[in-house]
């Protein structure tokens, strides 16, 4: 599945609205957990699991905790779709 | 079944409508996200939870602190939820010797808990049996050693299933019953467990809160008491109008194995008191030949409570079917292949349960089953004698029409009823009646069985059970009362009558009798109450019926002055 960064943000974009049903969310690659209220370690596994469902793929424990911003979640997504 | 995201967009709706119920929350792991997923299907099951949730790993803190939050609380419920991972950690820290009785020891420690927050208070206990988990340390060989974590783990379990058995307000949630329908790597998400600590995938979360609300909803009243079914491709395979009692497809023939399996779960339902009916398009004389016929059929006619088939909507023989049993729509669960019918049923009686099937009868009753329709929370011998009942009410609405007036059809009955306090035999039947009665009670007051043999041993407690029968047939226990006797008045605490005798003067017969017993021990007031709910509507005017006399929100009645009321029943002690 070959998919660009941009349409990977606007679907993760999707994700955070259904899962923090707040539908002002608006990602954007510097987007860290401090912009988004909702956005607190529980919500975190909450979207890791549906973006994993989304994407039908795994994360590995190390890479969750490695990502600083929504761009580098993004990033490893479309690596691991077009690696 | 619905996921946890809806369940959390519940928890903003509005509650204000539902039952109030206190649950508190005791888990050994992390437990935030199933507080919400249990408060979110609350809204489902139209239960207003309001919960206390423990801090994380806190069970034997507030539970062997008497001055702990849990006690300040006073749930109704306490789910004590503790976890396979949990379990099987503290399981390798034991020595070997330990580790071969393990399962005592946890069943010991459930124990412990269950009598300390039972001595302190009233609530129902619900734990879980733990899912399995297979540690791979003896691998196949681990079932022939006491010592590995497979057999002390499947061990606990039955332990479990026995302690539960002798305690009356504990209940289990069986989560290891639906890890075996939806498998380890579904149930438990290592991923989660090991970053947050929670170990129940977000997935299974929905169907812990489920099970957890079914078990709450079938103590407190709501549960299912009858399964209607359709016949062409939904108790057999095939149109019996065309293709004849030979060309149906039950047993052997064709795909028949699908639709006797069906049966045969039926079958089990009916014993276990779930009542049968039959709602058909069809002929009744064809309708009924495979029944009386077909080698094959697991369901004879016998087992059948109300069989209609006629070309009527079914919307009208549901109706025509809930009028001869007297139970609620929402305790009816109808079957049907045909989509069409099941939407105009839907659409007809909102109250009934519908569950969509899969297109394949190969798929019916594994579907069925895992939609746990028929949570209980109670069963007795009574309950298998229940088709044979609402049989002979059939026959006596036959009896009713050829009377001209009610009084000579009463007389012709040859009613007689049994009158006793509560005893050893009676208590089981006794806080079902109180569990399960809905419309004909008074105060819905819910007792347990443990409630019931307190009351039952207190002097200041009067207690009736009655029992009726006549010449069709005997109804068993059918009216509680339960009277608090304060200085020289009787408080009618309960008035429970079963709605199968309505219309039989059994009101009449229940107040003369307690009116004997209230001057025998010098009684000279009766007082009663009526606390009104969606569904005791038909008792509004119950004591203004009897002549009791409002006086500020309570009925009274003047033992002095009261005359004995008609009553063709005969006392049989």
């Amino acid at each position: 599945m070959n998919m660009d960064f941009n349409t990977i943000l606007k679907q993760i974009n999707d994700i955070f609205i259904d899962v923090l049903d707040n539908d002002d969310i608006k990602l954007t690659p510097e987007s860290t957990a401090k912009d988004v209220e909702e956005w607190d370690s529980l919500n975190h596994i909450q979207l890791i699991v549906a973006i994993e469902k989304k994407f039908k793929l795994r994360f590995t424990t190390a890479e969750i905790s490695s990502w600083k911003t929504v761009g580098e979640m993004c990033s490893a997504i479309e690596k691991k779709l077009n690696g | 079944m619905v996921l946890y995201n809806e369940l959390k967009k519940n928890l903003k709706k509005d509650y204000s409508k539902y039952k109030r119920i206190k649950i508190a929350i005791l888990a050994d792991s992390a437990s935030q996200l199933l507080t919400n997923a249990i408060k979110g299907y609350g809204f489902i099951g139209q239960l207003d939870y309001e919960i206390f949730e423990a801090d994380y790993n806190q069970i034997d803190l507030q539970i062997f602190d008497p001055s702990s939050e849990l006690y300040q609380f006073n749930p109704d419920y306490i789910f004590i939820n503790r976890c396979s991972e949990k379990l099987l950690k503290e399981f390798y820290k034991k020595d070997k010797a330990t580790q071969s009785s393990f399962a005592e020891y946890v069943t010991d420690n459930t124990r412990n808990y269950y009598s300390t927050i039972t001595s302190r208070l009233r609530s129902k206990v619900i734990i879980n049996t733990f899912p399995e988990i297979n540690d791979s340390v003896f691998g196949n060989f681990a079932t022939k050693i006491q010592s590995s974590f497979v057999y002390q783990v499947r061990k606990t379990n039955v332990l479990l299933m026995d302690l539960c058995q002798q305690s009356k307000d504990m209940f289990i949630c069986d989560l290891a019953g639906l890890q075996s329908e939806l498998g380890y790597s579904f149930v438990f998400d290592p991923k989660v467990y090991i970053n947050a600590d929670m170990v129940y995938s977000i997935d299974f979360l929905p169907y812990i809160a489920k099970h957890i609300t079914d078990i709450i909803l079938s103590i407190t009243g709501t549960f299912k008491k009858c399964l209607i079914l359709d016949l062409d491709n939904t108790t057999w395979g095939g149109i019996i109008g065309d293709d004849g009692v030979e060309g149906i497809q039950v047993g052997y023939l064709g795909i028949g194995k699908a639709f006797t399996e069906l049966q045969l779960w039926a079958k089990q339902l009916k014993q276990r008191g779930i009542v049968l009916a039959i709602c058909s398009k069809n002929t009744e004389s064809i309708a009924r030949e495979p029944f009386q016929t077909h080698p094959d059929m697991v369901l004879r006619i016998e087992d059948i409570a109300v069989f209609v088939a006629n070309w009527e909507t079914k919307v009208d023989n549901i109706r025509h079917i809930q009028s001869i049993l007297n139970i609620g729509f929402d305790s009816m669960v109808f079957v049907d292949d045909n989509p069409f019918e099941r939407e105009m049923v839907r659409t007809g009686i909102p109250d009934i349960t519908v569950p969509e099937l899969p297109e394949d009868p190969a798929e019916y009753l594994i579907y069925l089953r895992s939609l746990n329709l028929f949570e209980t929370a109670s069963f007795t011998e009574e309950d298998e004698q229940r088709t044979k009942q609402y049989q002979e009410e059939a026959q006596r609405n036959i009896l009713l029409q050829t009377f001209e007036n009610e009084s000579d059809f009463l007389a012709n009955l040859q009613m007689e009823s049994e009158v006793k306090p509560f005893n050893s035999f009676s208590i089981p039947r006794v806080a079902q009646l109180t569990q399960r009665s809905n419309q004909f009670n008074l105060r819905t007051i819910r007792y347990t069985e443990e409630d019931v043999k307190r009351l039952a041993a207190d002097p200041s407690w009067f207690t009736m059970s009655m029992s009726l029968k006549d010449r069709f047939g005997d109804h068993g226990l059918i009216a509680v009362i339960i009277l608090e006797k304060q200085e020289t008045t009787f408080f009618i605490d309960s008035w429970i009558m079963s709605c199968r005798v309505l219309k039989r003067g059994m009101e009449n017969f229940t107040l003369n009798t307690i009116v004997d017993l209230a001057k025998a021990n010098g009684i000279d007031t009766v007082v009663g109450e009526y606390i009104p709910t969606k569904k005791n509507g038909i008792v509004r005017d119950h004591y203004q019926d009897l002549g009791f006399e409002l006086q500020g929100d309570r009925w009274v009645l003047d033992v002095a002055k009261y005359e004995n009321r008609n009553a063709f029943i005969t006392i049989n002690n």
